[in-house]
């Protein structure tokens, strides 16, 4: 009878004290997928991170003699038609697709992840028409709103973060609907009002937290579309200006020499798909780990 | 007889739903269609009826987490329905609730300590450790260690979980509880735990109840008063011994009739019970319930009865039983 009150023991680790190591090999060989996206993720950001020091050149100096040198031992992978090192220019570029991911689908995040919490939260009217803003925000394919942005603002860095963040905006809007139509019947919101809660701390310290995975799980998957997007601007001419180097901007003056030098474009697009494909495994992973619904699903 | 805490008068709530396109056709649910009570200091009083009869609705009008339509709700001395912003807020100490479902009624991400401390912080009651030492006493009030408070909902069994849910509740020092259903979602065992529990907490800190169950063995355990609910209107009130012993309303007499009784010498046949409860949206003209009442006859079906109080035992019905 007195089991009532008498609390679960914390479970306690019993087995072998596990090193980092031992921790690490019992995750790649679980998660393969996830392990590799990982990996593949991390190289990016070190290169991105130490692009300064471990860049065998400067990425904009002009070696004019060795112009459109195949890889060979001083330039690794190459020059392009302006002599400039494309080992050095594909490691300062992943700098530029990182900061334009992650600072754009930060933004994204917070403004539309805001949107759509506080729009299911309200519910009715309001939520509707939100809502339908933001499917019409979301019939634009997402290149087609960038090019418009840039183009009307200009290539601009910044332009570039506006024009992606508004593109996954309205996604994120709906990301964190969902779960909010849901949580908001749920008693302990309920006892949140009858305890004198405002609006504001039960949508941002009651629900915010229970909602929170989901949203930074699709924002791993949608930092590969941003790349993506930022690379097929900075390909057409819209992304950051010339002599920046950006993988997009790389491959678009590879083209003109593909026939004698295609390295130049293969290069960049091996990185592009590269870092794609390690963030696209990483968000996989932790959408299933987060969801069981959808575990061992494609 | 004290000054009664909560008086209730008249207090209606309509769902208006609709439904259909492009021309929607909107139903009105009268989920709660004018019922009166009052609860007086440190009573329990209990609503009674079948599911979709609207009483926990009325609970949450009381407290204002579903706005009522209509009717006059005041306690002590104040206007609930007027009661905005700050007042509301002062308000909420003094009521407060407790929920059915224990899974549901916890944030799942917050440790119970700051669960507890947070509506000391809010309403500036306490803070930092003075709040968690405030929390530490509400725990031992309902009966868990102070170990509980750095541990999270998923780790507490049911009936441990509805014991936090009621010292959440007790935070703010409230006079009146209003439950809804507040054991009806644990195991038979527990439910007797948690039902001396709230007892206790009634005796000791003289807290007024709202009680709202289906189930008529707690509510005849834990009441003094009841009211009997039959869609969206009140049927029959008075003294639990006295509703349950001799009902006047057939209704009463059909749901007390179909509530099991614990002694097998007792077992006899079961009373023939009619139908089901009719939905709210499209009730019965005339009595709601003269479509299963088996005393029913011609003005059943054309007039709503008056409300009746010869004797402290109110009741709505054209042919009531005999109250010997």
């Amino acid at each position: 009878m007195n089991d009532a009150t008498q609390l679960r023991p914390k479970l306690r680790w019993t087995g072998t004290v596990s090193t980092g190591v031992s921790a690490a090999l019992r995750f790649v060989t679980r998660y393969p997928a996830t392990s590799i996206g990982a990996v593949l993720c991390l190289i990016v950001v070190a290169a991105a991170l130490l692009a300064p020091w471990i860049s065998p050149f400067d990425p904009n100096d002009q070696h004019i003699i060795d112009r459109l040198q195949s890889p060979n031992t001083t330039y690794l992978l190459g020059t392009d038609s302006f002599g400039r090192d494309v080992l050095s220019r594909i490691l300062w570029g992943a700098r530029i697709s990182l900061l334009v991911a992650v600072t754009s689908i930060a933004a994204a995040i917070a403004v539309g992840g805001t949107i759509g919490m506080i729009s299911g939260y309200i519910g009715g009217r309001v939520d509707l028409f939100v809502m339908q803003t933001m499917d019409v925000l979301l019939s634009f394919p997402s290149l087609i709103l960038g090019l418009i942005v840039v183009a009307l603002l200009g290539p601009e860095l910044i332009n570039l973060v506006f024009a992606i963040a508004l593109t996954a905006i309205a996604p994120f809007a709906r990301i964190a609907r969902a779960p909010v139509l849901s949580l908001k019947e749920r008693a302990f919101i309920e006892a949140g009002r009858a305890l004198g809660f405002s609006h504001t701390r039960i949508l941002f310290v009651h629900l915010l937290p229970n909602i929170l995975s989901e949203v930074l799980v699709m924002g791993s998957l949608w930092m590969a579309t941003a790349v993506r997007t930022e690379a097929s601007l900075s390909f057409i001419g819209l992304g950051v200006k010339p002599p920046t180097a950006t993988w997009g901007g790389m491959m678009r003056e590879g083209f003109e020499n593909i026939l004698d030098a295609p390295w130049l474009s293969v290069w960049p697009g091996i990185a592009i798909l590269l870092l794609v494909l390690g963030l696209n495994m990483i968000g996989d992973g932790l959408r299933d780990a987060t969801d069981p619904r959808l575990r061992g699903e494609a | 007889m004290s000054h009664p805490t909560l008086e209730v008068v008249g207090l209606k709530k309509h769902f208006v739903v609709g439904k259909g396109f492009p021309r929607p056709v909107t139903t009105t649910v009268r989920a709660v269609d004018g019922i009166d009570f009052h609860v007086d200091q440190g009573e329990a009083f209990g609503l009674v009826g079948e599911s979709g009869c609207g009483k926990s609705t009325a609970a949450r009008a009381v407290l204002r987490l579903i706005e009522p339509d209509a009717g006059a709700i005041r306690f002590a001395d104040t206007d609930v329905r007027a009661a905005k912003g700050s007042a509301l807020n002062a308000l909420r100490r003094h009521m407060q609730m407790v929920f059915q479902d224990p899974y549901s009624s916890l944030n799942p991400r917050r440790s119970i300590g700051r669960t507890l401390a947070e509506p000391l912080a809010v309403h500036g009651i306490a803070r930092g450790k003075a709040g968690r030492a405030m929390a530490a006493s509400l725990l031992a009030e309902v009966g868990l260690p102070d170990t509980a408070l750095d541990r999270y909902p998923h780790e507490f069994s049911g009936g441990q979980r509805q014991r936090i849910g009621i010292a959440r509740a007790l935070a703010l020092q409230p006079e009146l509880l209003v439950a809804d259903e507040p054991v009806s979602a644990l195991d038979v065992s527990v439910q007797a735990q948690v039902l001396l529990l709230l007892k206790e907490l009634q005796t000791r800190r003289g807290l007024a109840f709202v009680f709202v169950s289906h189930d008529l063995g707690v509510i005849r355990w834990f009441c003094s008063r009841v009211a009997v609910m039959y869609l969206g209107r009140i049927v029959e009130q008075g003294p639990v011994a006295r509703v349950f012993a001799r009902p006047r309303h057939p209704y009463t007499q059909m749901l007390r009739d179909a509530s099991p009784i614990p002694d097998p010498a007792q077992r006899g046949v079961l009373p023939r019970v009619v139908g089901e409860i009719p939905s709210a949206a499209a009730p019965p003209p005339g009595c709601h319930f003269h479509p299963r009442c088996p005393r029913a006859s011609d003005i059943c079906r054309v007039s709503y009865p008056e409300w009746n109080d010869p004797d402290g035992q109110g009741f709505a019905c054209h042919h009531p039983l005999d109250p010997g």
